[in-house]
């Protein structure tokens, strides 16, 4: 028989230790299905740390796929903090890049120094827009958001596809749907050359830096975590609720869409309409597997992001599905979600006298 | 009280109980013995180790030494399997809990047979549980109307839920945990008149208290903890409060007494307000708060207290009516106003709306003036100042833990009320509610949150105290008004009232009419 007693206070090494002993848990639970299509172990994991490790390139491309899922990652580690359980971040993201690409392809025109900024500023406000409504709905008429936000993803996507087949259809694009690229003055410079790796990278250390030192040292970190742990009290001590909310909300909404901006700005140059391979859900692993910490979310989504990258370059030598990092990401997440049970409580295994008893 | 039958045979034993969390000793070689038939008080302080102790005997822990014994049906004394609140049930122990295990959604019969019935029923069988559950009612006294939510039910209902649950699956020892610290007097009674008969009928209770009084009129024999072990086990009669109170606290304690006070100008006024529908609605309430006094409000609970205190908390608006403080208007008002202009709230809940558990002491300590100079500036948190008001704070008022970055959560209800007052009262407000300030708390802990508010009272503040416990309202009070069903009394000088006129109008005969 198996016991759960309440642990005490959380000790920091064990914080830190569990997601990392779910994350090898996760590889070594995905070894069995490679085992069956036949691969070596061994080899194959090799594979994968050549991939996302191996060369200049494997690791700038590997640090380039955590660029939005770093930021993804807070947008969700920020909401989860409050307890709005913000699911959206990949409608987010879009709405940022649409703004983006509607601010970067020529609606105004000047020097880098104006127009990254603009751009910058204009997906953030976009994605921290769109989360806006969710929130109202939420603070105001009990709109659960979880059912909103999730259904916002499809509508924005939908929209943007409207938009690329219409009005922000490339004129150039010999009919493919997809917008105009971005001017280069707009676009984020890149921060190695021949690399794909851009200053959305910066961007996103530099945000998770802000994320952390707002819920850690601001009046308004104090008020999202108060909130978040218990909003009958906070409300109670006089604390705006309702405002905090909408703060949360638009941080939130603002860093998914940054994610979209530095897709369009840093990496693709225009939009479409699989700009995202599902960063916004992937981006909700990542903030579990951190714990919900703004700095634990950079390693988690450079974990992420090398499986992502490590899998696909093994599964072009080996002839094995990439799906394969999907499914390890799935058993990372699954495996944090159990260890978090470890975290609050001590487990015992209880062999019981009358038990044996019965058995004999 | 009549005893049980002298040679009774034991229903249950706890032998040798030893439970260890870390370095602290919850229980320490405690025995205890049940006889049938027979009322066992089990008292202590908080923290005294008491609902560890039950809490093995039901199974939720295991006991690092010592085991527990329990009769079977027609059988001696067995070793009940540890850690097994199943094998607990099976062998006849039912536990009433001091925060109740109901599903809130559901209907008291669903509740009471949830567990019961085996997965491969297709049908439940309500009719003869129904029948079964009518003839332990009209038995027991336990009245319960079975079809109403459980969500509509006042406490009291819950826990007459909770006991018949137990006697439903056949318990032959009941166990309450603290059942009166959410009883009003009456509703104590009436649950006490109730154990007698059942105790009469061969069942063996064990309740949790720390109030004197009730242990002395309705148990048998009592058994007093204290720091996890167990200092006395006496029959009650020849018991007096004082010496179960020193037994219980270890050394001698001194009553806080109120001394004849002068109530100054009007303070904190309510005219003709009136809020909510149903159940917590409140009609044209009249309120006059004067400085320098406690008034009272007494009541049985869910009569419109909560509603009440969440208005003047300013969780909530009037909707008919006015509220002022000084002549400043309140219509408007939200908890964060009230907080601004001198108005300290301590929440019946304190758990619920008390504090932020995860949060450190700290910070809960500082949570209410979050956004004043003291604690930040520029928007950034000053944890220097914060930790040092918390240090100052802590001595003053005595908060037990391990230091001020500790998260609240693991302090103890007393403790964590100490936080409340600590917060709330620092900054000399002129008006204090106080909702239930001593339910759930221990001697030591209640005679402190009263010298707080007397304090309070002697520096020229209003306290408004909302309680169910009678006799706190008597010693602390100036006035006292009565609430029912969301009317409210005028406020009489307590020296012309006495417990059995106020227990009148609580139960809603006369005295509404006054104004």
């Amino acid at each position: 028989m198996i016991r759960f007693e309440p642990r005490g206070p959380v000790a920091v090494s064990r914080m830190v230790a569990v997601p990392v002993i779910a994350a090898v848990a996760a590889l070594i639970l995905a070894a069995v299905p490679m085992l069956f299509a036949g691969l070596s172990i061994f080899e194959a994991y090799g594979l994968m740390a050549k991939g996302a490790f191996g060369s200049m390139f494997a690791f700038t491309e590997m640090l380039t796929r955590a660029t939005p899922l770093i930021l993804t990652g807070l947008a969700a580690a920020v909401a989860f903090r409050a307890k709005l359980w913000n699911i959206g971040a990949e409608g987010q993201l879009y709405a940022g890049a649409l703004a983006a690409v509607a601010v970067g392809t020529g609606f105004l025109s000047g020097p880098s120094y104006i127009l990254i900024p603009a751009v910058v500023l204009a997906g953030a406000l976009a994605g921290g827009l769109v989360m806006l409504g969710p929130t109202l709905l939420k603070t105001k008429l009990g709109v659960d958001e979880v059912v909103t936000t999730l259904l916002l993803n499809f509508i924005i996507l939908l929209f943007v596809q409207m938009m690329l087949e219409g009005p922000m259809k490339d004129p150039m694009g010999m009919g493919w749907p997809q917008s105009e690229p971005i001017l280069d003055e707009a676009a984020l410079p890149k921060l190695m050359a021949r690399m794909r790796i851009h200053w959305g990278l910066v961007m996103a250390l530099v945000a998770s830096l802000g994320v952390y030192f707002l819920l850690k040292r601001t009046v308004w970190g104090f008020e999202i975590r108060a909130v978040g742990e218990n909003a009958a009290a906070a409300r109670h001590a006089g604390i705006p609720v309702t405002a905090t909310f909408i703060r949360v909300g638009l941080l939130s909404g603002a860093l998914a869409g940054l994610a979209g901006v530095g897709e369009v700005a840093g990496l693709k140059g225009y939009l479409t309409a699989d700009l995202s391979p599902g960063f916004g859900y992937s981006g909700i692993v990542v903030a579990m597997l951190a714990g919900l910490s703004p700095i634990g979310v950079v390693f988690a989504a450079l974990f992420i992001a090398s499986i992502f990258v490590g899998a696909d370059s093994m599964s072009r030598a080996t002839g094995v599905s990439n799906y394969l990092a999907d499914l390890i990401v799935a058993m990372a997440l699954l495996c944090v979600l159990v260890s978090g049970l470890f975290l609050r409580f001590k487990i015992r295994f209880v062999g019981t006298a009358s038990t044996k008893e019965a058995a004999e | 009280m009549a005893l049980p039958p002298g040679d009774a045979p034991l229903v249950l034993k706890l032998d040798g109980i030893t439970k260890r969390f870390g370095a602290l000793t919850a229980n320490g070689d405690v025995t205890l013995e049940l006889k049938q038939g027979e009322i066992l008080a089990l008292l202590g302080e908080n923290g005294a180790g008491k609902t560890t102790l039950m809490n093995i005997l039901f199974g939720h822990y295991v006991a690092d030494e010592g085991k527990v014994l329990v009769a079977r049906e027609g059988q001696g004394l067995s070793d009940l399997e540890p850690g097994s609140p199943h094998a607990a049930l099976e062998a006849g122990i039912g536990m009433v809990h001091q925060h109740f295990t109901l599903a809130e959604n559901l209907s008291a019969l669903d509740n009471i047979l949830l567990g019961t019935e085996p997965l491969s029923a297709l049908k439940s069988a309500r009719a003869p549980a129904r029948q079964k559950l009518t003839d332990l009612m009209d038995r027991s006294g336990l009245s319960v109307n079975l079809d109403t939510r459980v969500s509509q039910l006042s406490v009291g209902e819950k826990q007459r839920i909770e006991i018949l649950k137990a006697l439903y699956r056949d318990a032959r020892v009941l166990v309450l945990d603290e059942p009166t610290a959410v009883l009003t007097p009456q509703e104590s009674e009436t649950l006490f008149a109730t154990l007698k008969k059942l105790s009469a009928e061969g069942l063996g209770i064990i309740f949790i208290s720390h109030k004197l009084a009730e242990v002395i009129a309705s148990s048998h024999r009592v058994a007093v903890l204290r720091g996890g072990r167990k200092v006395a086990d006496l029959p009650t009669e020849g018991c007096d409060q004082r010496q179960l109170a020193e037994l219980m606290v270890g050394h001698e304690i001194t009553e806080t007494v109120r001394e004849p006070g002068q109530a100054g100008e009007h303070l904190f006024v309510m005219n003709g307000v009136s809020v909510g529908q149903g159940r917590e609605a409140l009609h044209d309430i009249y309120l006059d708060l004067k400085s320098g006094e406690i008034l009272g409000i007494a009541g049985v609970s869910g009569n419109g207290q909560a509603m009440l205190a969440r208005l003047i908390s300013g969780l909530e608006t009037p909707a008919k009516g006015t509220m002022t403080l000084e002549n400043l208007n309140l219509d408007h008002a939200n908890a964060r106003t009230m907080i601004d202009i001198g108005l300290a709230r301590i929440p019946e809940d304190r758990h619920h709306d008390g504090i932020v558990g995860a949060m450190s002491v700290s910070e809960n300590l500082a949570i209410e003036s979050i956004r004043k100079p003291e604690n930040q500036r520029y928007g950034l948190l000053r944890f220097a100042a914060m930790r040092e008001r918390a240090r100052r704070l802590i001595k003053a008022y005595d908060i037990r833990c391990q230091s001020e970055d500790s998260p609240a959560r693991l302090l103890s209800g007393g403790n964590i009320q100490k936080i409340v007052l600590a917060r709330t009262l620092e900054t000399e407000p002129k008006v204090v509610l106080a909702a239930q300030p001593s339910r759930g708390l221990d001697v030591g802990a209640t005679s402190d949150v009263h010298k707080r508010l007397l304090a309070a009272r002697e520096r020229g503040a209003g306290v408004i105290l909302i309680s169910e416990d009678l006799d706190e309202l008597m010693r602390l009070s100036d006035r006292i008004a009565v609430i029912h069903r969301g009317h409210l009394s005028g406020a009489e000088p307590t020296e012309t009232l006495d417990r059995g006129t106020l227990g009148l109008r609580m139960a809603g005969h006369a005295g509404k009419d006054a104004a």
